[in-house]
Parts: C-alpha cells; sequence; structure tokens
C-alpha cells in the first residue's frame, strides 16, 4: 500500500461522510421550510422516505425479484420448477439439504444446552464475570477468524511426524492414528458444527444468565425451604422463569445457523460433503453461473425462516394490543 | 491472554443473597447440606472445563502467532512452555512485507475500517429518522408498514444478493463513471456498493430496536415541544437524538462489530482487490490458497481479531445491552 493509496481512501471516506451528511441536513433544512399547509407531509416524507426507499429497492424490490429468477435458467428462459426439481433430487443438493437440516437441529440444541449449563454453573460465583467474558468472547470474533483457529485445531499431518492440530495431538497421544478431520465424511459436518457451537453458546449463556438473574429469588428460597435439591429447582423453578428468553435464544440461533455461510466456506469451502444451502446458494449464483438455481436455493432458505418470521410477527402484534 | 477490564465479582448484591441462602440451609440435613455442596463442585468443574475448552483453541492460535515459522510447521503449539521461543517476524511479514506473495494486510486493514466506519454511522442516522416518525409522527398505515419492515429483519441476505448486484451494475456503476468523466477526483470504483449494501441490510433491525427506545420518551416531553412550535425536525434534534443516545452507541458497537466481521456481503459488492476488500475476505483468500503457511494465517487472523477484541472488551457492558436488546440479524 502507497501513502497515496491510503490519502486516497480517507478522502473517499471522508467525502462520502460529508456528502452524506450535506444530503440529510439538506433534507432537514428544506422541510423545515416548506410551505405551511403540507409541512406535516413533508416532515413526514423526509423522516422514513430515505429508509422506505432503500428497503424497497434494496430488499423488497430484491426479493420478489430473486423469487422469479429461480424459474429461469442461465439463459433466461422460463424453466418453471427445473431449478428446485434439482435441489430436491440431484444427490450433492440432497447432502446440502440434509446437512443444514443437521446444523438447524444441533447448533441451537447443543449451544443453548451448553450455555444454560454454563449460566447456571457459575451464577453468582466467585469471578463469573471473568467466565463469561472467556465464553461470550467467540462472539466478537468473525466466523472467518473462528474457522482459522479451528481449522489449526483440525490441522493433520502424516502419521510419524509431529502433530500441530491439537485434535490430532491428542489422539495421537492416546495411541491412535491421525485423522484427515475436514476430509472424512461424514464426521467434518459436526466438526463444522462444533465451531458454531463455540461461537454462539456465549451468546445463549450471556442472553440466558440475564434472563436466570430475573427469576425472583423468592420463590428460590421458598423452593429451597420444601427441600428439593438442586436440580429440581431448576426443573421446576428456573426453566419455566426463563422460558421466553429461551425462545428467543433458540429462535435467533436457528436463524443465523440457516444461513451460516463463513464457516464452511473459509474451512472447507463446501467440499467432502460439507456443503450447506447457504453456501450452496453462493457457489451456484457466483461461481457456477447458474443464478437460478441460487436464488432458488435462496427462496428454499427463505421458506425455511418463515414460520419463525410469521411466529415473531404474531408475537409483535400482540405485545402492540397489550400496550 | 490480556483479558481487562472485567469488574471483579461479589458485589453487595452477592454478598446479600449468598446470606439469604447460607441462612436458607441451616436449617437444612447435614446429608442434605453435603450433597449440596457435592453437586456445586461438580458444577464448578464442569464450568472449568468449558472455560478451558472455549479459550484453548484461541490461545493456541495465539501463541503460534509469535512462533517462528519452522517451530509452527514441526511442533506443536504446546511445545511452547517447555521450549519458549518468541518472534514478531510473522506479524512484520502480514502487515509490512511488499513482496507479490506476502498477505500485505496493511491496506485491508484500512478499507475494514474504511467500510465498517460509514457502514455503521449510515444506517444508524437513517434508521433513527425512521424510527422517529414511526414513533413520534402519525399517519395512516404507520402500523402495518412497521411489522413489514419488522419482518425484513429475519429476510436471508441471500434473497437480495443477486439482484441488487445487477442494480448497482445497471445505475450505480455507470452513474459514477459519468461523474468521474466529469470530475476526475470522484473515484470510478470505491466502497461506494458495500456501503449502501450494509446501510440497506442494517436497517431493520436498526429501526426495530432504536423505534422501541425511542417510543419510550416520554409523550409529554415531545408533545410540549410540539404544542410551543417546534417542528420535528427540531423535536428530533433537540431532545430525541439526546435522549436516545444509550441505545443509538449500543447498537453502533453491535452494527460496527457485524460490519467488521462480515464476509459475505464484502465478497460480492467489494470486487476483491486491494483496493476495496476488507480483511474477512483477504483472510478467507490465504486459507484457501496458502492453507499450510500457518505462521501467516496465524498472525493474519490475529490482526483481524485485534480490533473486535478491543472493542469487545472495552466496550463489552454496552455490548451485551445492545445484545439483550434483541437481535435477529440478517
Amino acid at each position: 500500500m502507497t501513502t497515496a493509496d491510503l490519502i486516497g481512501k480517507i478522502l473517499q471516506v471522508a467525502g462520502g461522510l460529508a456528502i452524506f451528511a450535506a444530503v440529510i441536513g439538506l433534507i432537514l433544512f428544506l422541510v423545515d421550510k416548506a410551505p405551511k399547509r403540507s409541512r406535516d407531509y413533508f416532515q413526514l416524507a423526509a423522516f422514513i422516505g430515505p429508509a422506505i426507499l432503500l428497503l424497497i429497492f434494496g430488499l423488497i424490490y430484491p426479493v420478489i425479484r430473486t423469487t422469479t429468477l429461480a424459474f429461469f435458467s442461465r439463459t433466461g428462459d422460463p424453466v418453471g420448477f427445473d431449478n428446485f426439481v434439482w435441489a430436491f433430487t440431484q444427490p450433492d443438493a440432497i447432502r446440502t439439504l440434509v446437512n443444514t437440516v443437521i446444523w438447524v437441529v444441533l447448533v441451537p440444541t447443543v449451544s443453548t444446552a451448553v450455555g444454560l449449563a454454563y449460566a447456571v454453573f457459575i451464577d453468582k460465583s466467585r469471578g463469573e464475570k471473568f467466565f463469561k467474558a472467556l465464553v461470550f468472547m467467540p462472539m466478537a470474533i468473525s466466523f472467518v477468524g473462528a474457522g482459522i483457529i479451528w481449522k489449526f485445531v483440525y490441522d493433520f499431518k502424516s502419521q510419524g511426524r509431529d502433530q500441530i492440530g491439537l485434535l490430532n495431538a491428542v489422539v495421537v497421544a492416546f495411541g491412535g492414528e491421525p485423522v484427515q478431520w475436514l476430509q472424512s465424511a461424514p464426521l467434518n459436518t459436526f466438526l463444522l458444527i462444533a465451531v458454531m457451537v463455540w461461537i454462539q453458546t456465549g451468546f445463549a449463556m450471556v442472553v440466558l444468565s440475564a434472563a436466570i438473574k430475573g427469576v425472583p429469588i423468592e420463590q428460590m428460597e421458598a423452593a429451597q425451604l420444601d427441600g428439593t435439591n438442586a436440580w429440581q429447582r431448576f426443573r421446576n423453578v428456573t426453566v419455566p422463569g426463563i422460558r421466553g428468553s429461551l425462545v428467543v435464544v433458540v429462535t435467533t440461533i436457528s436463524i443465523a445457523t440457516l444461513k451460516v455461510f463463513d464457516i464452511v466456506r473459509t474451512m472447507t469451502a463446501g467440499n467432502f460433503d460439507t456443503s450447506v444451502v447457504a453456501n450452496e446458494m453462493y457457489t451456484q449464483a457466483f461461481r457456477a453461473n447458474e443464478p437460478g438455481r441460487g436464488a432458488a436455493l435462496a427462496v428454499i432458505l427463505f421458506v425455511l425462516v418463515l414460520p419463525i418470521v410469521i411466529y415473531n410477527v404474531r408475537v409483535l402484534r400482540t405485545q402492540k394490543e397489550v400496550r | 491472554m490480556s483479558v481487562t477490564p472485567v469488574d471483579l465479582p461479589v458485589t453487595k448484591d452477592g454478598l446479600v443473597t449468598k446470606g439469604a441462602i447460607e441462612f436458607a440451609e441451616e436449617g437444612q440435613t447435614k446429608v442434605g447440606r453435603v450433597k449440596k455442596r457435592l453437586t456445586s463442585r461438580g458444577a464448578t468443574v464442569a464450568a472449568l472445563i468449558i472455560a478451558v475448552l472455549w479459550t484453548t483453541p484461541t490461545f493456541g492460535l495465539f501463541i503460534s502467532s509469535f512462533r517462528p515459522a519452522d517451530a509452527i510447521r514441526e511442533t506443536g503449539w504446546w511445545t511452547f512452555f517447555t521450549n519458549p521461543v518468541l518472534t514478531l517476524d510473522n506479524y512484520q511479514d502480514v502487515l509490512l512485507s511488499t513482496s507479490q506473495s506476502a498477505p500485505q494486510l496493511g491496506s485491508y486493514f484500512v478499507n475494514s475500517l474504511s467500510i465498517a466506519i460509514p457502514g455503521t454511522i449510515f444506517p444508524l442516522v437513517i434508521a433513527s429518522m425512521a424510527a422517529y416518525a414511526f414513533a413520534w409522527i402519525k399517519f395512516k398505515g404507520s402500523g402495518w408498514i412497521f411489522i413489514v419492515i419488522f419482518a425484513l429483519q429475519i429476510v436471508p441476505l441471500q434473497m437480495a444478493l443477486i439482484p441488487l448486484l445487477q442494480i448497482f451494475g445497471t445505475i450505480l456503476r455507470p452513474g459514477q463513471e459519468f461523474l468521474h468523466d466529469i470530475i476526475p477526483s470522484i473515484p470510478e470504483q470505491n466502497f461506494l456498493p458495500i456501503w449502501i449494501a450494509h446501510t440497506i441490510f442494517a436497517l431493520p433491525l436498526a429501526i426495530f430496536l432504536l423505534h422501541n427506545f425511542i417510543s419510550e420518551i416520554p409523550g409529554e416531553v415531545i408533545e410540549a415541544a410540539r404544542v410551543d412550535g417546534a417542528s420535528h425536525m427540531q423535536v428530533f434534534l433537540r431532545i430525541v437524538l439526546p435522549l436516545a443516545l444509550p441505545a443509538i452507541a449500543s447498537f453502533a458497537i453491535f452494527q460496527f462489530l457485524w460490519v467488521w466481521n462480515d464476509l459475505l456481503v464484502a465478497l460480492i459488492f467489494s470486487g476483491g482487490t486491494q483496493d476495496a476488500a476488507p480483511l474477512t475476505q483477504r483472510l478467507a483468500e490465504l486459507t484457501g490458497t496458502r492453507g499450510q503457511d500457518w505462521q501467516r494465517l496465524t498472525a493474519a487472523a490475529f490482526v483481524s481479531l485485534i480490533v473486535p477484541l478491543i472493542v469487545f472488551f472495552g466496550l463489552q457492558r454496552y455490548f451485551v445491552r445492545g445484545l439483550l436488546a434483541g437481535s435477529t440479524k440478517g
């Protein structure tokens, strides 16, 4: 990188920010000076106009367009449901769908379970915040960084040489033979899932820990006086008390898992039977030049998250009615 | 690893509750007390195991990034404890080396910053304006438009990528080239598509969260100002923005980390060259082409992790607050 490049980039950022500030400032200024009669209308347009325009062009139109694209071939001819048929019949594509299902079942359950257990174990213990930070830290790390961290753990050297990957070193230390972890299906999918669990557990732990602290202390004490043991108290007092947060955690992690892309991309690039829908969508649309198939996979992804969207909208509406 | 400002435990509150529990335990039988201690010892061990499992991989990478290339290739990072050799060569190589094969992370680091700063500011400004309108300007259809925006949060990014790229290709690119021909100082190719993409993808969640916060501001304050003849703009700038600052700050941290850590949007909209591609993209590229150059990968990974880790440990409190406020982000 030369100094000229650096200055050029700084100017770009400064220029971009300045133009943005000028445009927003101008909008607000003009609206304030708008004719009295229709001022309310102008004000409304100025406040929600930019957001609505961006969302229409950047999300709503693309969603409709992608949906139609899914019914066309790479040459632009309408092909009906062929792309979807491909997604549900080709062995590779089926593998992708099955993998996605495995991810969505395992990641939310395991990370929520481990996160909850950890939150309960360290609750009110000495050094709680420190212990929380340790497990929470992966949340701040990019999926790409996490991919590299774990690729190093899974590293393989042929037998006889010193293993530099922790997992193979442990296997060899116990007398086993080193394994090419990331190449051996179906084990590799589970090893990739472990990375996602590693990241999401911290999220589950922090949210659930906050919820546990919200469980009334009186209920715990009352249960304790009744002679219940720790497990009974956990089952009958803590879990019902944090049910709402549990639902939020599981749905949030499920959505994140459905869309997981970076981990698969960095660690195996979807080879060795590890691909998932989000990764395959990218491969088809931007590498294999099959936008129709990519769009079909995106639509499948959308259909998979749709129930969660509907559920959330219903919760939001009931909340609004209560208010 | 440098785990710095974590408040030490045993708050006043904790002491009080602990006392209460001990008090309650006095009434229990001896057997009961032993049982309780046992489970809690088991819990402590389990918690320690989880904590070790969760930190070891990162720690191993961190140690490795300071070991000489030969040592990394031939021996595991744990041998460092018996045979400690430290070097900064790896960092020098990935950051400063100008050789063609080196990662040259310096310019990608600048790119990441150049993407993340506007990528945080733009959506926050636009979203806080919209959130204000949804909370305090009464208009027809406000309810259902808000619900549509809320639902958009969960639309997978993948749905928007292909058409958005086409829009950029047909409108943005030629427009910018046209401007470049008139005023040569406007660059032909740059961060603009990534900024716009990140802004769009951040809007639904940002509007929803900020709306929740802004609508909690007491109505009397805003109505009083309106009665006094203040316009919406004045109310927004003088009353709402200052009051909403904590919420805006915690979302800003979240958005900054999200943009910094993003790979998918960058892959599609950056063009992939040193001119605009961020660190994550370069890292993904390196793992693909130089998957066994661990001396480079380890150091490069830490270069990309350093900013999120500083943000995380420095602003953990706000980060957690933003997280708890709701977090279904596409």
